[in-house]
């Protein structure tokens, strides 16, 4: 294997070299990939859409239709992990001691625990920030879904999952992934129930009081944004759930 | 809601759907199947509306969130998508009827989670066919393969380590397009397919579009199962649940022809692939390579679902070398084949789950007797294996008439001769099969009777054995309406800078 | 020697993908398989995210005086500009790249996050995660 291995390396850095000549130079403004539809995006974007941060306008509106399909990976990604490693327990079946070795993890550290206590708060603060900032500056849902589900998983490792599973169950994390991507695909939805084409948020300017064709795709924008921030923060949570008790559901690390 | 919405309703409603069945689910695991069929019917109904309507008027192009192609994303349909949208439409509903038992047997606890992933992955086919944009294919494509991994992983003991051997090859394959769609964005800037193929004659000198259209097709051939980059797909096939065989085996390997065909020709023209890369023939040899290899593989097999993987590896071998056979005849053969594949092969791996829930198990032995004790099963079984063998009015003698017209025409004389070898192959393969399913004694694990006793006809339950029956006949009236199919369809398909 | 320096990047990316490639094939482990994935799909990211960069001082693709009321502060500031709204491609790098690999990303993160899942329920079942080790307990 490690002859073959070699060999499809070697062949693949040979194909790649190949080519290497004919690619533009690094950092050149005059690249094809520069000059063809970009400028349009970093010139058109504030007419169009009323969004200062261009690369939110280019992954919510202009390809937003990619963004939900990546949000469904993400949910994909949650589901596959239920599928493969939850146990299903009945409510009336005992709590069966884990068969694998034995998951006591470090003793509780004082210190710790009260430092991520304040800082779980604090974090979930910036994640609600940085998705409502996507429009201004470096954000959006992604990065604020992730932020949101971490503050989760810190208490998780300083405390155990029971504290999670206190807070947010496994089910209700499952049944809010859903809804965030049911907010996603339903604001497409009902830009098709309006009558215009399916993401087409402009056409939401009949529905939201006192705002233009522009005003509405920066809205939209938003709206798709949160559904973004709830898909994946549920998402990471449950995930973690998963994995870190091996879907039993009652230790985690 | 105008009929001009159907090409976005197709992908839509299945999506919608599944979130609403996984939050039903996680209340009532019954609401689940129903969800399913209604949300694949109207995908079925959007699929058959989308392909009439191009039949009358040609081209469809729909621009999601209404911007201009190149700057936002857009669908296009023409003959080709129409036609391969109602396949993985029709095929993904019929499964879904057809899984009621089959999950029920085998994943009872898990069911919400199952259809959940089985539609997103039916979304992911039906997406990957109605894209006309190059990136949002790769999306789709990860989206169909992360579903694929999670759906063969639950089957039986050794799935989960064959799933991860196809989480490994299948990323090499994504990660390859990926990075020959990049070559491709570097030097044109443009991502939109059709924008695409106005930009790339110019370029055509280029070692970077050379390279770039290598590693796509690379990543198309590991997602293919084109030998030699097939070794994950007879352990990934083989150990997985019945409803997911019944899913995948027929649908994700033609799709990604099609993906195969769709940048061959319409991103790329017909005079580069054929005339300025001058390598054609090397890959037929490798097709040829291809069915020969994957029918003496199946002779080899004692497990007869994993004989079947192999049919499946040869079949492609059939596609592919029929495209890149570069002539008229070729083409519609390799085009008439995906439709006749699908049905064929969906027809082999249901019979295969009847048989799993009846005997739990898909070795020779558990085929013993079966003619008498479930003979509405093995006779609709025959009808696939006829089609298989290429047996007229069946619809494989079709695709194979052409097949070997095109290999005639372009005087390929080893193609013919691998087509005819794996038709010989394919007739020892089942009629092995039928041997032991109809002289040898029925087997019953679990009851210990008498063997002068008749045996019981213990047939699968109906929900099974009534979508097989359909599929049966489906194979026959598609036989019978080929002509149709090709004068109305296919000789659209095949771009007209074809000899 | 212009032709190496002005193409640094490229070379980076070619020789973590073949780093990559070699890890995902050759090695015995499966998480070290994994890590290969990892090392593969990030050369591929990182290949499209430098295609984005732009000389000559471009800066991050966000409009600076995009807010309401602070824009007339920055338009008395902006010499170069005649109107006080007007944007130019060449002072912002290339969005689009960015764009498609915050996608990428998000499709890498699941995928490994699957195939972990994958790799417990295999340890699980064979106590291992040496590859050669079960195949010797599979036959």
């Amino acid at each position: 294997m490690k002859i073959l291995g070699l060999l499809v390396a070697v062949l693949t850095g040979c194909m790649l070299l190949y080519c290497a000549g004919d690619f533009p130079d690094w950092a050149d403004p005059n690249s094809p990939a520069s000059l063809h539809v970009s400028p349009h995006y970093i010139e058109k974007t504030m007419e169009e859409t009323a969004v200062p941060n261009m690369v939110t306008a280019v992954l919510a509106d202009y390809r937003g239709f990619d963004t939900m399909f990546e949000t469904g990976v993400i949910f994909t990604a949650g589901v596959t992990v239920i599928i493969l490693l939850r146990r299903f327990r009945r409510k009336d079946e005992a709590d069966v001691q884990g068969d694998s070795d034995s998951r006591k993890g470090p003793p509780d550290d004082i210190i710790i625990q009260t430092i991520c206590r304040f800082m779980a708060p604090f974090m979930q603060l910036f994640a609600l920030y940085v998705l409502c900032f996507g429009h201004h500056s470096p954000g959006g849902g992604f990065q604020g879904g992730v932020i949101f589900g971490a503050s989760f998983i810190l208490l998780g490792v300083a405390y155990d999952l029971k504290t999670i599973l206190r807070r947010i169950g496994a089910r209700v994390s499952a049944l809010l992934a859903n809804t965030g991507l049911l907010v996603y695909s339903g604001i497409g939805a009902l830009c098709i129930l309006l009558g215009a084409n399916f993401l087409d948020y402009s056409i939401l300017s009949l529905i939201l009081p006192a705002t233009g064709d522009i005003m509405a795709r920066s809205h939209g924008i938003l709206g798709v944004e949160i559904g973004v921030f709830l898909g994946v923060s549920a998402s990471m949570i449950s995930i973690y759930l998963d994995l870190s008790s091996h879907g039993q559901l009652d230790e985690g690390l | 809601m105008s009929s001009a919405q159907f090409p976005i309703l197709l992908v839509a409603v299945p999506l919608l759907s599944a979130f609403i069945l996984n939050i039903a689910g996680w209340f009532n695991k019954k609401y689940c199947l129903p969800v399913v069929i209604v949300a694949l019917v109207g995908s079925v109904y959007a699929s058959f509306g989308t392909l009439f309507t191009v039949l009358e008027q040609g081209t469809i192009r729909y621009r999601l969130g209404a911007w201009l192609p190149p700057m936002g994303i857009e669908y296009v349909v023409d003959h080709l998508n129409g036609l391969v949208l109602c396949i993985v439409s029709s095929v993904g509903l019929i499964t879904a009827i057809y899984s009621k038992r089959s999950v029920e047997q085998e994943l009872p606890e898990r069911i919400p989670q199952f259809y959940t992933l089985y539609i997103l992955l039916v979304t992911g086919l039906l997406g990957i066919t109605v894209t006309g944009d190059a990136f949002n294919l790769y999306v789709l494509l990860e989206i169909a393969a992360l579903t694929a991994y999670a759906l063969l992983a639950v089957g039986e003991d050794r799935a989960v380590l064959s799933s991860f051997h196809y989480v490994i090859m299948g990323t090499i394959g994504a990660c390859f397009y990926l990075l020959g769609v990049g070559f491709l964005y570097i030097k044109t800037g443009s991502l939109n397919m059709i924008d695409l193929h106005g930009l790339l004659p110019g370029l055509f000198g280029s070692n970077v579009i050379v390279v770039g259209f290598a590693m796509i097709m690379i990543g198309v051939w590991v997602k293919m199962a084109f030998f030699p980059l097939h070794g994950w797909l007879p352990n990934a096939y083989t150990y997985a649940p019945s409803a997911t065989s019944c899913l995948v085996a027929p649908l994700m390997t033609k799709v990604s022809v099609y993906v195969m065909i769709r940048i061959m020709f319409s991103v790329f023209s017909p005079e580069f692939t054929f005339e300025v890369l001058a390598c054609r023939h090397i890959i037929v040899w490798l097709a040829v390579a291809a069915i020969i290899a994957g029918s003496l593989l199946a002779l080899a097999q004692t497990d007869f679902k994993k004989m079947l993987t192999y049919v499946v590896v040869a079949e492609v071998g059939y596609m592919a070398g029929g495209v890149w056979l570069a002539n008229t005849a070729a083409i519609t053969g390799a085009i008439l084949h995906i439709l006749n594949d699908a049905l064929m092969t969906l027809c082999l791996f249901m019979t295969v789950g009847i048989i799993v829930y009846k005997t739990r198990g898909h070795q020779f032995e558990n085929l013993k007797g079966l003619y008498r004790t479930m003979p509405f099963t093995m006779t609709a079984f025959t009808v696939g294996v006829l089609s298989m063998m290429g047996v007229p009015p069946t619809c494989g003698f079709f695709s194979k008439w052409y097949l070997i017209l095109g290999a005639i025409r372009a005087e390929h004389w080893v193609f013919m001769g691998a087509l005819l070898f794996s038709s010989l192959v394919n007739a020892v393969l089942f009629f092995r099969i039928i041997e032991i399913g109809y002289f040898e004694p029925f087997t019953d694990h679990h009851a210990h009777g008498d063997d002068h006793q008749p045996e019981p006809i213990d047939e699968g339950p109906l929900s099974m054995v009534v979508p097989l029956w359909i599929v049966a006949a489906a194979l026959v009236i598609v036989g019978m309406y080929t002509s149709g199919i090709v004068t109305k369809v296919i000789q659209f398909a095949v771009p007209e800078a074809i000899v | 020697m212009e032709f190496i320096v002005a193409k640094y990047n490229y070379w980076i990316v070619i020789v973590l993908l073949m780093i990559g490639l070699y890890a995902m094939i050759a090695k015995n482990n499966l998480i070290k398989k994994l890590i290969g994935m990892c090392i593969f799909q990030t050369a591929v990211i990182l290949f499209y995210v430098s295609t984005a960069a732009k000389s000559g001082g471009a800066t991050i693709p966000i409009i600076e005086h995009g807010h309401g009321h602070e824009a007339a502060a920055h338009a008395a500031h902006e010499a170069a500009h005649h109107a006080a709204h007007a944007v130019h491609a060449i002072d912002y790098v290339n969005p689009l790249p960015h764009v498609l690999m915050l996608t990428a990303i998000v499709v890498a993160v699941s995928t490994t996050g699957v195939a972990l899942a994958l790799i417990m329920s295999i340890y699980k079942r064979y106590g291992t995660v040496e590859e050669d080790e079960i195949l010797e307990q599979i036959k």
